[in-house]
């Protein structure tokens, strides 16, 4: 049997995944991480990317996820996400469409904390369709 | 004689109150089971939410550098409510209990020479207490639930609007109050404070990793905290919506259920009065008929 730890993907409205896997490589906000079965404890914030899943050694799922946190122990990797979806569901035209209305808002921003939210969102409509190139 | 007639029609309007609140009390029923289900789908994320707020809280301890939503700001003069309240009626006392609540809360805190502001989610809310302090109402919501249940996008909303409000320096303390859901006939007010962050005991982790593990954080963990903690105010906000809703929903079922069964006893009650009298008239037409017929 292979080594795996168990990855628990949470999102505010309901447990989504929770699962053995033998690798996930998650985007901290710091630089991409890979988690192993027997991972030093750590705490990490999540820049808007795409969290992979590997099996066998090759990549069995991507999932994008919008922001959020991640606690890495040695058993568990638990992902708490703003926003959770598998990349192949994805639409490309709706991705291309919240990235116009994330680039208007910035536009139409008055306040430092309007602008700071619009910039938030431009973010994560940028990283949602980088998911989708590749 | 006009009361038979008019017992008729009173029968009859009763009986069709009781086939609506029977039919309310249906949908309330499968509401609440959805509702429920959603509250508790929530809760994994809350509570992992709270673990690891508080071992990021007890990593930075009482450090200067702690956030503000976490140290507080050093005062309590102005206190914000956040009080949750369904945007309909006909659900016994469900939006009654929080008003009195907070009515009580408000004068409390007002005759101690604090500052009160009000957000209201839920139009009942609002409405109730509007008379008495409808200055203090800074903001009010309604039309959380949609025809799916409660979005996340909602309680964020919320969540923004009471971190503004945080950053402007316009409130020290927040506390929300709602009904948290205890079964389909009980709900019980509660009151729980938002801000300052108030960090509950965190078991160690001795039991789970076998070593009292160390965390290592990524980037500090106090730009970890700052960026968790409001988040956490927009997931206890969510959490507050959805006990909310499963209470108003099984407060709607218990209240319309004692309704049939009122309606079902009235009509009862009505239907023996009407068959009396009927019986009377009849007996006295009887008689009547007799006497005359003895006349002859």
């Amino acid at each position: 049997m292979t080594d795996t730890t168990v990855l628990e993907l949470v999102s505010p409205s309901a447990l989504l995944k929770s699962e053995p896997v033998e690798m996930v490589v998650v985007p901290g906000t710091d630089g991409n991480f890979g988690v192993l079965p027997r991972h030093a404890p750590m705490i990490s914030t999540i820049r808007p990317g795409v969290i992979e899943i590997y099996e066998g050694g090759k990549v069995s799922e991507r999932i994008f996820v919008a922001g959020g946190v991640a606690e890495v122990n040695p058993e568990r990797c638990t992902i708490l996400a703003e926003e959770a979806v598998a990349v192949s569901d994805i639409k490309a035209d709706e991705a291309q469409a919240a990235l116009v209305a994330a680039e208007a808002d910035l536009q139409a921003a008055s306040t430092a904390h309007e602008t700071a939210n619009a910039e938030h969102a431009l973010k994560v409509a940028r990283a949602r369709i980088a998911a989708l190139k590749n | 004689m006009a009361n038979l007639k008019e017992l008729r029609s009173r029968i009859a309007s009763v009986k069709s109150t009781k086939k609506i609140t029977s039919a309310m009390k249906m949908v309330a029923a499968s509401k609440l089971r959805r509702a429920q289900d959603a509250a508790e789908s929530a809760r994994p994320y809350a509570d992992r939410m709270g673990t690891m707020l508080g071992r990021l809280a007890a990593a930075v301890g009482g450090a200067q550098g702690a956030p503000k939503l976490m140290a507080g700001t050093g005062k309590d003069d102005v206190h914000l409510l956040i009080i949750f309240t369904a945007d309909r009626g006909l659900c016994g006392g469900f939006n009654a209990s929080i008003v009195k609540a907070t009515r009580i809360k408000v004068r409390a805190l007002k005759a101690a020479g604090k500052t009160v502001k009000l957000v209201c989610v839920g139009r009942k809310g609002a409405d109730a207490l509007k008379r008495e302090f409808g200055d203090d109402i800074v903001a009010r919501y309604s039309g959380i639930e949609g025809k799916k249940g409660i979005d996340f996008s909602e309680a964020s909303k919320v969540a923004e609007k009471i971190l503004a409000l945080f950053d402007n320096g316009e409130f020290d303390i927040c506390t929300v109050f709602y009904n948290k859901f205890v079964s389909a006939i009980s709900q019980t007010v509660t009151e729980q404070q938002l801000v300052p962050f108030a960090a509950a005991s965190v078991e160690t982790d001795a039991t789970e990793t076998g070593t009292s593990a160390i965390y290592e954080y990524e980037p500090s963990e106090e730009a970890i905290l700052a960026d968790l903690l409001p988040r956490n105010v927009g997931v206890q906000i969510f959490g507050a919506m959805l006990e909310s809703s499963a209470s108003e929903h099984g407060a709607r079922m218990s209240a319309m259920d004692n309704a049939t069964r009122n309606a079902g006893d009235m009509i009862d009650n009505l239907s023996i009065v009407y068959n009396r009298s009927r019986q009377a008239q009849i007996t006295n037409e009887l008689i009547e008929i007799i006497s005359g017929a003895e006349a002859l």
